[in-house]
């Protein structure tokens, strides 16, 4: 029998804990390995991983086919995987539909100046946010005359706007007017006057209890209707119209369950510090609505820049309109694949950007007033 | 005078009131005029006869007798059952595979937790038209023609025309097995009221899930074999160029179908997943400490409290999808906005009334369902003492 060594109390070394406890081992044995549904789950999980990954990467990477062919059955002569040639022949129609190409640079000029005019009012700690907030209020004017021309630039008519252009035009137009008027019809909502709150729910309910689809049929065949004879006003901006009025209603009911969800002592603090109804809005109310409805009004955004894929019915050259019009030549035919994986790749970094950025600013005004 | 009027509250909450109605109904007046105007143009008037004369399309999918000499009426109807055939599955495959991925995503094992929220992600942050229209392209491209469909067990066949089911044929007497089910549902109702009072009067315990089961399954069983076996099933054939007989599920409605189903599930996952979060941890602990099995503590305890969390949001998303279905028009099949706000408005050029109908239908649809939702807020809602 070994010597046993005694210890007085505190003399002993501290030695390490097992490896099986800690670091990589114990990550996987209290993660992957704990208990035997744990581990059946585990190796099926692999399995699936096995059978879905190799085959997609081949598809998408190694046996695919970037360039250097003319048609589709010369693409699958060469190999097996995708044939991205067809979205790399049109990868300019994708980005800028038939905006003409001599004047590309204004689009690029845009967009770049969208994130600069944009990172201020996302981000609070942007060096010279107070300047640059100026920038921002004045981008939109700035924005119309680079992609519409005018003031010296050679102006382009808006049916050559087209591919993520569109999207994003449509988009980005959309969530900046719809948030306004959402917060305005959600105080009408909550307001007392009979006729109003009326009137919003009226509004609210109609536009969403109706798909999107449906409005964007009434933009393209009866908005010339209402209007008086001979107007006839562009197509993209009937659409934006509609986009707006569409996301408005459901921005509305978003910030109605922050409004509900605020005391009723803030309204009577606000009315008895002798605030007028704006005042009290806006630097009581709102501040704290907004705030709480923070994560649905990112949500519906996202929607709604998902939602202007469906304008491509109504003919609209957004990238699905650009994929019709790849398919429909003969010599591509049957690669909708290739094009529409293109386009949900497009548009999931920038939809799961905008739901990470949500995250964080649900995080950074979490001031721990709420139960955890 | 009228500052004063301006000043007290009441006063100038009706003159905003009176302003506002003003403004909207000279807008509505000009809107009105403008539109008896254009239509005076055009020498039309407003006239929906027009839904009581043939349409002249043919319409693939139809539940009811339809065909190219029936009324635009019928077709709106064909439309609507159209609608209503993808809302219900959708609905029904959507709520399965978000409980599923939702309790998934919870996991304690990384790797499930992990790949379910890929899934989660990848479905949610994809426009729904665009998965719509590459399950299409998957089915249409890569399935081969009838004539080499692929088949299942010499039973189903998949084909870039179509999926063919065998279709049960029903006799007569097949009515006795209906009789027999509703028997067992009505039994096993009692049964659950039976054993509940029983367990509240001594406590005895029966095994209530697994007699229910067994009844429901079992006794239209029995009455299935007692009157004969009505019902054989009718397998689709390969006849000249195409196949016969069977259900036919185009690829239009099996992509829209499916695409709808995964993009509302990952919607549905990320509802139950807050949902089961939002009972406090507390709860958990407590039905441990008196004593309750994880299972009935997920049953009893949890699923109880989370549901009044998960069902109002899950009912918006259903109703989401069914809104979400009229993109069916993309792929060419033929719900309602595709009937009546499609073929028929181009064929009649009725713009107006084609698309008052349209908007008619889903708004009845949503007001009914935002109806009961509110009922059953109410009734759910936590009743504190």
């Amino acid at each position: 029998m070994a010597q046993e060594k005694s210890y007085s109390p505190g003399t002993h070394a501290d030695l390490p804990p097992p490896v099986t406890q800690v670091g990589f081992l114990g990550w996987i044995r209290k993660n992957l390995l704990s208990s035997p549904t744990n581990i059946a789950l585990s190796a099926l999980s692999v399995y699936f991983l096995y059978l879905i990954i190799p085959p997609m990467l081949n598809w998408a990477f190694f046996d695919a086919i970037f360039t250097g062919a003319g048609h589709r059955n010369e693409c699958r002569e060469i190999g097996s995987g995708a044939c991205w040639v067809v979205v790399t022949l049109r990868f300019d129609q994708f980005m800028y539909g038939f905006y003409p190409e001599a004047l590309r640079w204004r689009v690029n000029l845009a967009f770049v100046l969208m994130f600069v005019a944009l990172a201020p009012v996302l981000y609070d700690r942007t060096p010279g946010r107070k300047y640059l907030l100026w920038f921002s209020l004045f981008y939109p004017v700035l924005a119309f005359f680079l992609l519409w021309g005018g003031l010296g630039f050679e102006p382009v008519e808006s049916a050559k706007f087209g591919g993520f252009l569109l999207t994003v035009l449509i988009g980005m137009t959309g969530i900046v007017i719809s948030l306004p008027l959402g917060i305005a019809l959600s105080l009408g909502r909550h307001s007392s006057m009979p006729i109003i709150r009326s009137l919003s729910v009226c509004y609210i309910e109609f536009f969403r209890g109706v798909p999107l689809i449906t409005l964007l049929f009434v933009a393209s065949t009866l908005l010339n209707f209402f209007m008086p004879p001979g107007t006839n006003f562009d197509l993209l901006l009937r659409v934006i119209i509609m986009v707006i009025l569409f996301s408005a209603a459901y921005i509305a009911e978003v910030i109605r369950g922050g409004l509900a969800a605020i005391p009723k002592g803030q309204f009577e603090a606000a009315d008895a510090l002798g605030l007028t109804y704006p005042k009290a809005m806006r630097l009581i109310i709102l501040p704290q609505a907004l705030k709480i409805s923070i994560p649905g009004i990112v949500n519906t955004f996202i929607g709604l820049y998902k939602d202007t894929t469906l304008v491509v019915i109504v003919g609209l050259l957004d990238p699905l309109g650009i994929s019709r019009a790849s398919l429909a030549d003969s010599k591509w035919q049957g690669l909708s694949t290739e094009l529409y994986i293109f386009i949900a790749v497009g548009f999931f970094i920038s939809c799961f950007a905008m739901s990470r950025y949500s995250l964080y600013l649900e995080r950074k005004l979490d001031t721990g007033h709420r139960e955890k | 005078m009228l500052k004063d009027l301006w000043r007290e509250k009441k006063s100038r909450q009706v003159i905003i009131q009176i302003v506002v109605i003003i403004i909207l109904l000279s807008l509505l007046g000009f809107f009105v005029r403008n539109t008896l105007f254009n239509l005076g143009l055009l020498g039309r008037d407003v006239d929906y006869g027009f839904l009581f004369t043939p349409s002249n399309y043919d319409i693939n999918q139809h539940l009811v007798d339809y065909t190219s000499r029936s009324t635009h009426l019928t077709a709106t109807i064909v439309g609507i059952i159209n609608t209503g055939i993808v809302a219900i599955c959708g609905i029904f495959l959507a709520t399965v595979i978000g409980f599923v991925a939702g309790v998934a995503r919870l996991s304690s094992n990384f790797l499930v937790s992990r790949i379910v929220y890929c899934f989660v992600e990848f479905s949610r942050n994809v426009p729904i038209l665009l998965w719509i229209l590459l399950w299409h392209g998957v089915f249409i491209h890569s399935l081969p023609h009838p004539k080499q469909a692929v088949s299942i067990g010499e039973q189903i066949f998949l084909s870039n025309r179509g999926f063919y089911l065998p279709r049960p044929i029903l006799e007569a007497e097949f009515w006795w097995v209906f009789i027999a089910l509703a028997v067992a549902i009505v039994g096993a109702v009692i049964f659950i009221r039976f054993a509940k009072e029983k367990q509240e009067l001594t406590g005895q315990r029966y095994p209530v899930y697994w007699i229910n089961t067994s009844l429901v399954i079992l006794l239209p069983l029995i009455a299935f074999w007692i009157v004969g076996s009505p019902a054989s099933l009718e397998y689709a054939a390969f006849k000249g160029f195409n196949f016969t007989g069977g259900i036919v599920l185009t690829p239009e409605l099996v992509a829209l179908t499916l695409a709808l189903s995964v993009y509302t599930g990952a919607f549905i996952a990320e509802i139950v997943r807050s949902g089961i979060l939002a009972v406090s941890h507390g709860q958990t602990e407590a039905a441990y400490a008196l004593g309750l099995k994880p299972n009935w503590t997920m049953r009893l305890v949890i699923l109880p409290q989370a549901l009044r969390v998960i069902v109002p949001p899950m009912i918006s998303q259903y109703l989401n999808l069914t809104k979400n279905s009229s993109l069916a028009i993309a792929v060419g099949y033929m719900d309602i906005v595709a009937t009546i706000g499609g073929i028929s408005l181009n064929q009649t050029g009725r713009a107006l009334e084609c698309m008052s109908i349209v908007l008619t239908i889903y708004l009845c649809l949503s007001l009914l369902i935002s109806a009961f939702m509110n009922w059953y807020n109410k009734k759910i809602s936590l009743v504190e003492r």
